[in-house]
């Protein structure tokens, strides 16, 4: 398999610019999720990738060889670049056997047959063959598109918010079959997708875009755990971000003293996620505050309180089984690194 | 008259991005020359009416009996109108939203009447009751013919209307009657508004239905001055003012359209309609309908069977009906096949591109939804007469015509054809390493012939009912069904007419069939 190389891709459409000097470099075999808001252009970027629009500059690189770059713009059907669309787009009139079969050219018809067996094998789906596409689940009808798009072993598949359609229950179940199916293969893979916990889950790595341009790659964690600045981190989770006075290693914040990576003096403000910090006792704790509200999701629980010194309601992620009510007092301690941030952006990560 | 069949401004569901600008010249070029084959009749009745100078025309549209003519047939269809409303309204809430007994029953009857040609519905009342010629019954005859037009889009959107809405204002302390009259007919009215316009139209387009009746309507008039004299300018002036009228009504239809495509609310499935108990009005509910069923649909046939079962050696002559069921299966063939065939590129390009020659091409093929048939082809008559003489009376020139009348029914079938394979099918196949022309030949042809398929039956058989144009274009000595109808009718030879009559019901009742479907 490939790997895919882009460097400094830009399209506009009536002069309003969707790409702006993108660049994305996703290692052989590895499932790199695409995260950003709608409009932020990825879709744009998936299909310049496969072929079905011009860029008006840039380069994409296949393995090594340019598809995509100045006066090249490889056909699509040249690429060897498989596709799994929103709705899987299966050809309604083919049976799912052959639309598995679709893109298998130059096979005796028996190797045709084992390699579409083998598919939907794969995909879970064997002994669906005969069947149409109407008489598909949703989610069945997604890991059929999944097994076309692999059937001719692409160098590149490409995955556009394949998930959308299908309601929750089944997303998380057809997300790790599909993943499964490409670690299995080996392939390289895009995923697209404007929901965070679907990209951190399901992906290797992250890249999380904003007007066009990649603000951040890296392994999910890192992305979540060290976002470059509070934009990103607001929009890979949930966010409390707090001002803070920063001296030697550590920031004075309204929950405590909290221990932050990298040097900085001053005035400023800290980044923590709700989960970093915790519900004690009030009598035992530093700080406490009045709680303001609780939200009940079942494997955890989203406490909001109000502290002393806190610009809002700071809230904490609180597993088990939460003892407060509204309007009485908790403690609250802090657990693990906070992230430095500079002032102004942590006023818009708020609003 | 079958407009209703064009989708109601569907965009395509690709996103804009995705449209392509220009269309190739392999589909530019055939398309260009359907436009041009469209807009032809338009500009040369143009040419035709101003050629003895712009004061003759004037003189012409002065003249007190252009005058008086514009108020007979502005009056008819005004009148048509409003009772194709009250009929149309009054049975479609009826029917999907009161407890009347048997509503499917009524549904079908309630399209039943558009199995009848409005020609063939003059023809059984006025050969039954001849008095009834005139107003009264060019009024009556197309009122039964064409209420459906109203009672389709109505009932349709009373399905659609939410029940949430009414039960809210229910709740909000209004009566049933006043949660009729404040939520749910605002909402019919762009759907009844676009039926009543489309009956204006068919109304002003038609020529059969008057001349039966014997009533003076623009229609009538032109061919009258067109057989009547040699001087050609009046009805060419006659034939302009009245495609001003028809193209106003278009533009109108068309703005009623867009409208009613907002009026839809939601997503998702809603509960079926609450159906309000009729209790003590339910007698007259039912006499109600029973009096229109038996009017528009029972009626006609009753005479008709009357007719047939009357009529004797003399007046029976299998040979000419065999000749004309062979003449009208031949021209519509051919008529059928030249219109899809010119039709296709314009589909595809109306379906797969956007920007302006697309949608000049687009809206020119749809010129001849706005052109009265006897007005297609009194163009064709005086431009063939002048600059192609060997084509006057000939078949070619017949098919002319009805590729300009029935371009826009082809055109529509073809574009929702090719949307039934979306592009994003297009895009699967292309990754998976097709190039465009197997692209075409495997996923978008296969998913599209159904669909033109069906668009070139019905254009078929819309031809074969067709009978102004059919009329004045025809070779000499060929009849078809619906000129031996007129012929006969015309000298009151009724029984003779009503074999004729009868096989343009059978084959009417196809395209009624298929609307109805294509409504539920």
């Amino acid at each position: 398999m490939t790997d895919l190389h882009i460097s400094e891709l830009r399209k506009s459409y009536d002069g309003t610019p969707v790409l702006d000097g993108l660049d994305l470099d996703v290692p052989s075999g590895r499932l790199v999720a695409v995260l950003g808001p709608s409009g932020c252009g990825k879709t744009t970027m998936l299909r310049i990738i496969a072929g079905f629009l011009h860029a008006d500059a840039g380069r994409v690189e296949l393995g090594g060889r340019t598809v995509v770059g100045p006066g090249v713009h490889v056909a699509p059907e040249r690429r060897g670049v498989g596709i799994v669309a929103q709705e899987g787009a299966l050809f309604p009139h083919l049976s799912v056997a052959r639309n598995v079969a679709f893109g298998l050219t130059g096979l005796s018809r028996a190797e045709r047959a084992a390699r579409t067996a083998e598919m939907l094998e794969l995909v879970g789906l064997a002994g669906h063959g005969e069947r149409m596409p109407h008489e598909l689940s949703g989610g069945q009808q997604q890991r059929v598109a999944l097994a076309r798009a692999l059937a001719p072993r692409p160098a590149l598949v490409l995955l556009d918010e394949p998930f959308n359609a299908l309601d929750s229950a089944l997303r998380a179940g057809v997300r790790a079959d599909v993943r499964d199916a490409l670690h299995a293969t080996g392939a390289t893979a895009v995923l697209v997708t404007h929901d965070q916990q679907e990209a951190l889950s399901t992906a290797d790595l992250v890249a999380v875009v904003r007007n066009g341009r990649v603000a951040q790659s890296g392994t999910p964690e890192e992305v979540y755990r060290s976002p470059v600045d509070s934009w990103v981190a607001a929009f890979v989770g949930d966010a409390v971000v707090l001002p803070a006075t920063v001296a030697e290693g550590r920031a004075r914040t309204c929950v405590g003293t909290v221990p932050v990576a990298g040097g900085g003096k001053g005035p400023g403000s800290v980044l923590l996620r709700p989960e970093q910090l915790r519900l004690v006792d009030p009598e035992a704790a530093a700080v406490s505050g009045v709680v303001r509200d609780i939200c009940f999701y079942g494997h955890d629980s989203v406490v909001s309180l109000d502290l002393e010194g806190a610009p809002g309601p700071v809230e904490v992620r609180h597993p088990g089984p939460v003892v407060v009510r509204p309007g009485e007092l908790a403690g609250v301690e802090v657990v693990g690194e906070g992230l430095l941030r500079e002032a102004d952006r942590a006023e818009d990560a708020l609003a | 008259m079958t407009a209703t069949l064009r989708p109601a401004g569907a965009s395509a569901p690709a996103g804009r991005r995705r449209a392509r600008r220009r269309p190739p010249a392999v589909l530019a070029v055939p398309a260009t020359l359907a436009a041009a084959l469209a807009l032809l009749p338009l500009g040369y009745l143009a040419v035709r009416a101003l050629e003895n100078g712009p004061g003759y025309a004037w003189d012409v549209l002065a003249a007190e009996r252009t005058v008086e003519l514009l108020a007979r047939s502005l009056g008819l269809t005004a009148t048509v109108v409003t009772l194709c409303l009250l009929l149309g309204v009054s049975l479609a809430w009826l029917t999907v939203r009161t407890a009347l007994p048997a509503p499917r029953l009524w549904t079908v009857l309630a399209t039943l009447p558009l199995a009848v040609p409005s020609y063939v519905a003059a023809f059984a009342w006025v050969s039954a009751l001849p008095g009834l010629a005139g107003f009264t019954g060019a009024t009556l005859a197309l009122t039964l013919a064409c209420f459906p037009y109203v009672y389709l889009p109505t009932a349709a959107a009373l399905r659609r209307v939410d029940p949430a809405q009414e039960e809210a204002a229910r709740s909000l302390g209004l009566g049933a009657w006043r949660v009729f009259a404040r939520i749910t007919l605002p909402q019919l009215r762009p759907a009844a508004a676009g039926g009543g316009l489309l009956v204006a139209l068919y109304v002003l387009s038609d020529f059969g239905a008057v001349s039966i009746m014997r009533y003076e309507t623009f229609t009538r008039a032109i061919h009258t001055s067109y057989r009547a004299s040699f001087d050609r300018t009046p009805a060419a002036v006659l034939s302009c003012l009245l495609v001003v009228l028809t193209v106003l009504l278009v533009v109108g239809e068309n703005r009623s359209r867009g409208r009613a495509g907002h009026a839809r609310t939601g997503s998702g499935t809603a509960r079926p309609p609450l159906r309000l108990g009729l209790g003590r009005w339910t007698a007259p509910a039912l006499a109600w309908c029973t009096a229109v069923a038996a009017a528009a649909v029972a009626f006609p046939l009753a005479t008709l069977g009357y007719w047939i079962a009357v009529g004797n050696s003399a007046t029976w002559e299998p040979g000419r009906l065999w000749d004309a069921v062979q003449n009208t299966v031949t021209v519509a063939g051919l008529g059928a096949l030249a219109t899809v065939l010119l039709a296709l590129p314009v589909g595809v390009i109306a379906a797969r591109y956007r920007g302006r020659t697309a949608r000049l091409l687009e809206q020119a093929a749809y010129a001849g939804h706005a052109l009265p048939g006897i007005t297609v082809a009194l163009a064709l008559v005086f431009f063939s007469v002048r600059y192609a003489y060997p084509l006057y009376q000939q078949l070619p020139l017949l098919v002319v015509a009805y590729v300009v009348l029935f371009l826009p029914l082809a055109v529509s079938a073809t574009r929702s054809a090719v949307l039934q394979a979306p592009p994003v099918l297009e895009d699967a196949a292309r990754s998976l390493g097709r190039r465009p022309l197997q692209v075409l030949r495997e996923v978008t042809v296969p998913l599209a012939a159904p669909g033109v398929a069906a668009g070139a039956a019905l254009t078929f058989v819309v031809i074969m009912k067709e009978l102004p144009a059919t009329l004045l274009l025809r070779p000499t000595g060929m009849d078809t069904l619906a000129t031996r109808l007129w012929a006969e009718t015309t000298v009151s030879a009724y029984a003779a007419a009503a074999p004729y009559a009868a096989a343009l019901i059978l084959v009417a009742a196809v395209p009624a069939y298929l609307l109805g479907r294509h409504r539920s």
